[in-house]
């Protein structure tokens, strides 16, 4: 905090030291409500709740209706209306966890902390939470405790740390006895292998430091476009627009001020690789988004790091001061008059909708991360309505590498239409498991052969929201026209339950959707329902149309891609196994609806009238 | 500003730049169903019922800008029927019981069931929501568990009344409209904002004390035809 005495030291009731500390907080903030996110987190941070009183305070600070502060509050996972432990534990519920033995590992949690999952101790020392995805799908099953994480856990392993953790270690601790000796590097490396499987020559090959930047500072802005144009770089968070086109439309967009903003909120599940990029090459990211800055003439960059990632904030702050010593931030970068540019962090706070350009930037002017009405664009009209340029790590990684290596280089990677290399994340039924830098165009089958997942049933390219599919279609490659993905690749053998896997991937659209539109926010409850009547073996033949028919509405009228690909799991599964859904249909044999349970309709009724069945439930006399 | 035409189902209609499909739609006297655009508001693009196909592209007609030479779908089958879903979505959503509402036969949701067709029994799940009723104000009650997360409401306290009333709280299923206090008493809410007159609740959610039930049966809204079936005199007027 910059401004202020410690609430603490001035020896005042709680609910005044309270008060005190969200003016300090809302102060280095500067009042300003477009950093609600940050103030909102801080106080979280601080109190482990947004009570009612911070509320009305923060709003007061900021000029905000009370319901306005709620609305963001009430929006991220990582921000709590009610309290939270001291501690507060978050399993990563990833399908993939679940395969790694999840269970066992939250079993054992529960156990030590004397806790089940959702509740807070009564000491308010520990909560226990499940959370989506937390980019750690090559080291399952992970976990979050407060701002560490913890990878590979076992049972063992979790009693160990929960033990520990209710001795009074603090989570810092569990990774290393000398944890604050260490540097950022060290404690992320500490905390996480990144497992570079196969390193490519664009990104996780030898990178010189900073020569992207040198050349993009000897180059005209115009020069800086021509050359990523030419390069024939798309986007590689999994939309695929041609980049070089993104950074025309901005740089020629009216307005005074503009933004470079890079999206490090990789959210789609199986996906990891910008962790790594934001781990190994953090300066690459940085270099890029300053030529992104001088390609577009921004001078003003936020790096939004998904509140997941928050274990390498004092990493990638490190790197921003060092860079700003340097004079490769700031005024006159490099030396070159007018070159001015700096970049903020702003770390989410859990919510996978973000991952959205809109929602992106809806999120980093502090609003509830709602998408925003498209058109018009970001390129013209972004981040506080200026023209903003919203990149992916790993774009701002290949376009540092392009103003270097030259557009050629990169062009003459890969095939027609998907040129250079591309990251992919890799997990699942495999033997090795982790981030493999390929030019496009592999195969599925030979990137099985790669990986050691040779015995897979089912590949999920590109995240639930990309297409699962079947031995038949091993053949298909990797390129934005064939199989597109932003990265993620899970493997499953033919020993997984796919319709557990479909269940899965809808209960996680249900819990990210933002709620703004009627098809993603109601629709996609009704397809989760839907498919859990099917892994009960109650679906009738008609319910595979009705799904079929629910999704098409879905995809046809949702407000952003969210909703236009949640039904994504079901389609894809519908035409590449439909095996295991008519496996689990059953005709109605009379006029009634298979669906239809009569002992499960009056079971409600039953209890309320202490009328009880000897045959039907199972608890009776209990 | 020079104009530009488009056509609508086979109309050609003209709009000026800056205008969007519904807004050049409703001057023409086209009318295109939707929910949570209410006249006088800013446009939200929620709903999604007024989803048309622009040049075969899905798109919100209400947000849209009105696109030169593009031939707009409305009122098609398979779009009619998506627009059904989406009202059959709300209607599941919530707790809508037309016979026991207040609201019945003056209520958007009701009625844009009756244009759309919506006669057979649904498919979806009931989500039986139970949601608290607000009776704390003196002239207005609350009962949400009819809300369809509109929006209107909300708009009109921030953009007409100034006072910022209503605002959305929570997100996906969870995500839905709340009174800016403990409850509608401890708001500056009054029975003149604009925010809870009779037009701009869709549904039978705002409701204004002691003047229930005085329209009769045959006097209400949808007695006179279906909604939007006077959009031709709107737009001659």
């Amino acid at each position: 905090m910059s401004t202020g005495k410690n609430a603490a030291d001035e020896g005042l009731e709680p609910a005044a030291s309270n008060q005190v500390q969200i003016e300090q907080i809302c102060a280095a903030f500067d009042n300003d409500h477009g950093r609600m996110l940050d103030i909102l987190r801080a106080v979280q941070d601080a109190q482990r709740v947004i009570s009612q009183d911070a509320i009305l305070r923060i709003a007061e600070l900021t000029g905000l209706k009370p319901i306005e502060v709620e609305g963001v509050a009430s929006f991220y996972a990582f921000l709590s209306l009610t309290p939270r432990g001291r501690v507060t534990i978050r399993l990563c519920d990833d399908i993939v966890d679940r395969f790694a033995g999840l269970a066992e590992v939250q079993a054992a949690f529960e156990t030590v902390l004397g806790i089940k999952t959702g509740e807070t101790s009564a000491d308010g020392a520990f909560s226990l939470e499940c959370t989506p995805c937390i980019g750690l799908c090559d080291q399952a099953p992970a976990a979050m405790v407060n701002d560490i994480v913890l990878t590979s856990l076992t049972p063992e392993s979790a009693r160990l740390f929960a033990a520990r953790l209710k001795d009074g270690t603090r989570p810092e601790d569990l990774i290393s006895d000398r944890f604050d000796d260490l540097t950022p590097i060290e404690r992320a490396r500490r905390m996480v292998d990144n497992n570079i499987r196969h390193a490519g020559c664009v990104l996780l090959g030898d990178v010189p430091q900073d020569a992207g930047l040198r050349a993009a500072a000897a180059a005209t802005p115009a020069q800086i476009i021509e050359s990523i144009e030419r390069s024939g770089l798309r986007g590689c968070g999994g939309a695929g627009f041609a980049t070089g086109q993104k950074w025309r439309f901005a740089s020629t967009a009216g307005g005074h001020r503009r933004f470079v903003i890079c999206n490090a909120d990789e959210g789609e599940p199986g996906t990891f690789k910008d962790r790594v990029l934001l781990t190994e090459r953090p300066r690459l990211t940085i270099e890029g988004m300053t030529i992104a800055a001088r390609a577009v003439g921004a001078r003003e960059g936020i790096l939004y790091l998904r509140g997941e990632y928050v274990y390498l904030r004092e990493l990638l702050e490190d790197v921003l001061a060092d860079r700003r010593v340097r004079g490769l931030l700031g005024s006159n970068i490099l030396g070159v008059d007018g070159f001015d540019f700096d970049v903020r962090l702003q770390i989410g706070a859990g919510a996978y909708i973000c991952g959205a350009e809109g929602a992106l930037i809806s999120s980093c002017e502090g609003l509830p991360g709602e998408p925003k009405t498209r058109p018009p664009f970001p390129t013209t009209h972004g981040y506080l309505g200026c023209p903003t340029v919203v990149n992916n790590v790993e774009t701002f990684c290949h376009a540092a590498r392009i103003m270097d290596g030259g557009a050629k280089w990169f062009f003459d990677m890969g095939i027609a239409g998907s040129h250079g290399t591309k990251l992919f994340s890799v997990s699942g039924d495999c033997l090795n498991p982790g981030v493999y830098e390929w030019p496009y165009g592999m195969s599925i089958r030979d990137m099985l052969v790669a990986v050691g997942g040779e015995d897979a049933a089912a590949v999920l390219v590109g995240g639930p929201s990309g297409a699962m599919i079947a031995r038949d279609m091993f053949h298909r490659k990797l390129t934005f026209d064939d199989l597109s993905t932003g990265g993620a690749i899970v493997i499953f053998s033919g020993d997984r339950n796919v319709l557990e896997i479909v269940e899965y991937y809808m209960s996680f659209f249900v819990h990210e959707s933002c709620g703004y539109c009627t098809p993603c926010r109601v629709g996609n409850v009704f397809l989760q329902k839907a498919v859990a009547k099917f892994r009960a073996g109650k679906a009738n033949p008609a319910d595979i149309d009705y799904m079929r028919d629910l999704s098409q509405t879905i995809v046809e009228t949702s407000r952003c891609g969210l909703g236009m690909t949640s039904p994504n799991p079901i389609l894809s599964t519908l035409d590449n196994f439909p095996l295991v859904y008519s496996a689990m249909v059953k005709a109605p044999e009379d006029r009634l609806r298979a669906t239809f349970d009569i002992q499960s309709a009056i079971s409600d009724a039953r209890h309320l009238a202490k009328r009880r069945s000897y045959i039907f439930d199972k608890d009776f006399g209990a | 500003m020079s104009g530009l035409r488009f056509e609508i189902d086979g109309v050609e209609i003209a709009a000026r730049d800056g205008q969007t499909i519904m807004e050049a739609a409703d001057a023409a006297g086209v009318y295109i169903p939707r929910l949570c655009d209410h006249e006088g508001l800013r446009h939200q693009g929620g709903c999604r019922v007024c989803t048309v196909k622009c040049n075969g592209r899905s798109v919100a007609a209400c947000t849209e800008p009105a696109p030169p030479d593009a031939v707009v779908e409305n009122e098609t089958p398979h779009i009619n029927k998506m627009r059904r879903d989406l009202v059959e979505m709300l209607f599941h959503e919530g707790n809508h019981l037309c016979p026991i509402c207040e609201a019945s036969g003056n209520c958007e949701l009701q009625a844009m069931a009756y244009r759309l067709d919506m006669t057979d029994p649904t498919r979806f799940p009931y989500l039986e929501p139970c949601r608290p009723v607000d009776a704390s104000h003196p002239d207005i009650a609350l009962d949400t568990n009819r809300c369809i997360s509109c929006g209107r409401c909300i708009r009109a306290s921030q953009d007409i009344d100034g006072k910022g009333i209503f605002g959305y709280v929570g997100r996906g299923i969870h995500r839905h409209v709340a009174v800016n206090g403990p409850d509608l008493a401890h708001t500056d809410a009054t029975i003149d904002d604009v925010a809870v007159s009779a037009d701009v609740c869709p549904v039978g959610c705002i409701i204004r004390k002691r003047v229930g039930f005085s329209r009769p049966i045959g006097e209400r809204d949808s007695d006179h035809g279906l909604i939007g079936s006077n959009a031709k005199a709107k737009a001659d007027d």
